[in-house]
């Protein structure tokens, strides 16, 4: 393989995009509402959908504003339906983000079928564009620098992200250890759970193009799974996620290029390897990490079934 | 808030006198969940300085008061005063220890972070926890003798050290009521004592205590004052009045057909 401009900026996308997913993905599986990022990436269609006809561009503010707006009434939607019509959070959800995901594919298809947001794209992305689309930095008559446009809006998902976690880690640390003990303390753990949602909606945008909304799953998800299995001290535990999820991207994007070229094969996508990568070193810290399968259990003087103790 | 009218304009069916000087005092407190009712009617005052117990069968509505007094659930009607005035206004004053299995003991916080929390209001938004906090945390942990565990990640943490961390987190409150709810349930034995003793230092230091309590044999040794709810209240005063057999059999009705375990209760009373 050759490496290219174009590789380095997927590259670069790819690991930015990662990056931006495992900042909320972390707290999202704390709160053990790991699916209420699916249930967002989803939803937020519609939101899309309509800023864009209202808007008719895309990658505006008002793409951000409207999945913004779908993040927190998917949220909302959910809390009622679970508190008014007595069904489990769960099948809420399901409720919610299947019907909102509907609407958003019917305006999809009905207004915008022949402009460039489709639908194909909306479900899987479309990384290996991304570098066509470029924004110059900063160009004097001896350099150039430019990144893909879609490297600039992941970093500022990763930037906006960053800022409100550094900014309410306290917050989001009480208000999901013990929403109890947060409300009588009047930190309001309701407003956290909306800030959080509107992260996962910005940042499951940013990563439309890219990724979209069902690879982003994975990345919101896998890395800070996989980092749970390692460490649970907090702030190892979100450095850990953020190296993990570029990492698997980095591997992700190497191997969509070198293995299928191994056997002969064209070159596959890289997002698609990202998600695998992701997962297969979930895999790895499942069997070899600390507490993994593979590892003789440490606690002493506790037999292992079946045998008699030692004497 | 206006001033409370005292009990001698007030209409004579109301039978306590709802005095600003009371640490807690609940009025016409009806709660329901799905329109069916928990709490009915509840008419409570907690004198300053009481290690106070609250006990009843299951589903007497026992959490359901410590939480609607607090605001977590939505009172149906009836008001709850600390000190004269609504929870809202007197958070300060209040630390509340919730029951163990209410959090997720495997989330990544160790031991010193869980008591820090108990200043975070202190701290107010956005602030870090500073140097000061986590020296109150670490002293509130010696206290509760699990000192030596404060950098533990409480997924490593017993049954008895975790009802000790949350114990500490409220002690760093430095409140004037605690709110407890059943700290003693499903802890060892060194445990239970060095919480009631704990609670009893508080006591004597004029603090008042408030505790869900289910184990009818210690309710005369650890408490002063007693009430006794089945969905209202059934008894409600100094635990020597209060804890006989015709109450226990009121707020427990069929449930207490072990007559035995009370009896057995009854014996402790005086000691």
């Amino acid at each position: 393989m050759t490496w290219t401009e174009a590789d380095t900026g997927i590259l670069l996308v790819g690991v930015l995009c990662a990056m931006a997913c495992a900042l909320p993905g972390c707290f999202l599986l704390l709160r053990r509402m790991s699916m209420m990022g699916d249930a967002i990436s989803h939803a937020v269609l519609p939101g899309l959908a309509i800023a864009f006809l209202i808007s008719h561009s895309r990658a505006s503010w008002a793409m951000f504003i409207g999945a913004a707006i779908a993040g927190i009434l998917t949220a909302l939607f959910t809390q009622w339906i679970s508190k008014f019509g007595k069904v489990d959070r769960g099948a809420a959800m399901g409720i919610v983000f299947t019907t909102l995901f509907a609407i958003g594919l019917i305006l999809i298809k009905k207004t915008a079928d022949n402009v460039d947001l489709d639908a194909g794209c909306v479900l899987y992305g479309a990384i290996e564009f991304t570098p066509l689309d470029q924004v110059v930095l900063w160009e004097n008559e001896s350099s150039l620098l430019r990144v893909p446009r879609a490297a600039l809006v992941l970093g500022g998902a990763l930037l906006f992200n960053a800022l409100v976690i550094g900014l309410f880690y306290k917050e989001f640390t009480l208000a999901s250890f013990d929403p109890a003990l947060a409300r009588t303390h009047g930190f309001r753990p309701m407003l956290m759970h909306y800030l959080l949602m509107i992260m996962v909606a910005v940042t499951t945008v940013a990563s439309f193009e890219a990724v979209g909304s069902i690879i982003v799953i994975a990345m919101l998800i896998v890395p800070p799974a996989t980092a749970f299995l390692i460490t649970r001290n907090l702030p190892l535990l979100i450095g850990l996620s953020l190296g993990l999820a570029a990492l698997g991207a980095i591997l992700g994007h190497l191997s969509s290029q070198l293995i299928p070229s191994l056997i002969g094969l064209p070159e596959t996508t890289s997002s698609g390897m990202m998600a695998t990568m992701a997962g297969f070193l979930f895999l790895l810290v499942w069997l070899l990490g600390p507490q993994g399968l593979l590892r003789k259990p440490k606690i002493e003087g506790i037999p292992e079934p079946g045998l008699p103790p030692k004497l | 808030m206006s001033p409370l009218p005292s009990s001698a304009a007030r209409p004579s069916s109301i039978a306590s006198d709802h005095s600003p000087e009371f640490p807690l005092s609940v009025h016409d407190l009806t709660v329901a969940y799905h329109r069916k009712p928990v709490l009915w009617d509840l008419d409570l005052d907690i004198p300053k300085g009481s290690l106070a117990g609250i006990v009843g069968p299951n589903g007497a509505g026992k959490s359901t008061l410590l939480k609607a007094c607090l605001d977590l659930i939505p009172k149906t009607s009836g008001e709850v005063l600390i000190y004269g005035k609504p929870y809202e206004d007197q958070r300060d004053l209040v630390a509340y220890v919730p029951q163990r299995e209410s959090v997720d003991w495997d989330f990544p916080v160790s031991a010193l972070d869980v008591v820090a929390m108990g200043t975070y209001r202190k701290i107010g938004w956005f602030k870090r926890v500073g140097k000061k906090q986590k020296e109150q945390a670490r002293a509130a942990l010696e206290q509760v003798g699990i000192g030596h565990l404060a950098d533990r990640q409480i997924s490593q943490l017993s049954g008895g050290q975790q009802q000790r961390a949350f114990l500490a987190r409220a002690l760093v409150q430095d409140a004037e009521i605690y709110f407890m709810d059943e700290p003693f349930a499903a802890v060892d034995a060194a445990t239970e004592q060095a919480i009631i003793e704990l609670l009893q230092e508080l006591n004597s230091r004029g603090k008042t205590v408030l505790c869900v309590h289910h184990d009818l044999a210690t309710v005369s040794r650890y408490f002063d004052w007693l009430v006794l709810l089945n969905m209202r209240i059934v008894a409600s005063g100094p635990t020597k009045e209060t804890f006989t057999r015709e109450n226990l059999q009121k707020a427990y009705g069929g449930k207490l057909n072990l007559l035995e375990d009370a009896a057995h209760a009854l014996q402790n009373v005086g000691r």
